[in-house]
């Protein structure tokens, strides 16, 4: 299965992304695409910009490991994620997740997956610049759920697969 | 024991720097036990290690608990938990 892994200061393309997963096969059916993007405001309040940390070597060994347990989930015809760090304004391109199946129902389930994983378990960090100064990111507990449902048997994690 | 450590986000900005190496005294054993240790280091190291209960661990950049044993490591990291995504 094709894996691209990259993280960079750089803006990414998702639309050329996405192609070039698909480009020259015709197994592939289904394509999800998942950007993440910087917002300008949290709770009501604004955010002037964003900076993200991260743990260079980790966040890619971290990231393949979730990709590996993806492509053992669910029949994967290939997945890319870029992940941007450094300084980023609201409507910039944070996180892109692109994952290529037969089927989409394939597809969606792992780029949830990775997705919810991403945000609990790559090592990244956010630091919001706000009217009142700058302030580190909390960690929310939805998030945290959001991951924890797929550590359930499958089936029960997502019962839309429960009837293929 | 030498390691480096590593900190991130409000861990380093607490502490003042980003990475070190420090030799370890015998009795430190665990990651719980390191972060016990460094919080006696300073006033900046007592302020990031203040709640050790949110603070992650991560030993050669993988996640471990604070029961995981540093014998061994070449490289242990502490960091809030993650907001990336």
């Amino acid at each position: 299965m094709p894996v691209t892994i990259r993280l960079q200061s750089e803006d990414f393309d998702a639309a050329a992304e996405a192609a070039s997963l698909t480009r020259g096969r015709t197994d592939i059916g289904a394509v999800v695409t998942f950007s993440g993007i910087c917002r300008g405001s949290e709770a009501g309040a604004p955010v002037a910009a964003m900076t993200l940390e991260h743990y260079p070597g980790m966040a890619e060994a971290e990231i393949a490991r979730h990709v590996e347990e993806a492509e053992a989930r669910w029949p994967l015809f290939g997945v890319t994620i870029i992940h941007r760090y450094g300084r980023m304004v609201p409507g910039d391109n944070i996180v892109l997740v692109v994952t290529a199946a037969s089927h989409r129902g394939d597809a969606f389930a792992a780029a949830e997956f990775l997705m919810d994983y991403l945000k609990t378990r790559a090592p990244f960090w956010k630091q919001e610049e706000r009217p009142d100064g700058t302030a580190w990111v909390d960690a929310k507990a939805t998030d945290d759920s959001a991951a924890d449902r797929w550590a359930k048997p499958r089936q029960a994690a997502d019962p839309r697969h429960a009837a293929e | 024991m030498s390691v480096k450590l590593l900190y991130f986000a409000w861990v380093r900005e607490r502490i003042g720097k980003g990475e070190e190496v420090v030799d370890l005294p015998a009795g430190v054993a665990t990651v719980a036990d390191l972060m016990t240790w460094l919080a006696g280091r300073g006033e900046e190291y007592a302020f990031a290690f203040e709640n050790p209960k949110v603070i992650r661990a991560a030993i050669n950049r993988t996640h471990v608990k604070p029961n995981a044993v540093i014998a061994g490591a070449k490289e242990v990291a502490f960091f809030p938990p993650m907001t990336g995504g």
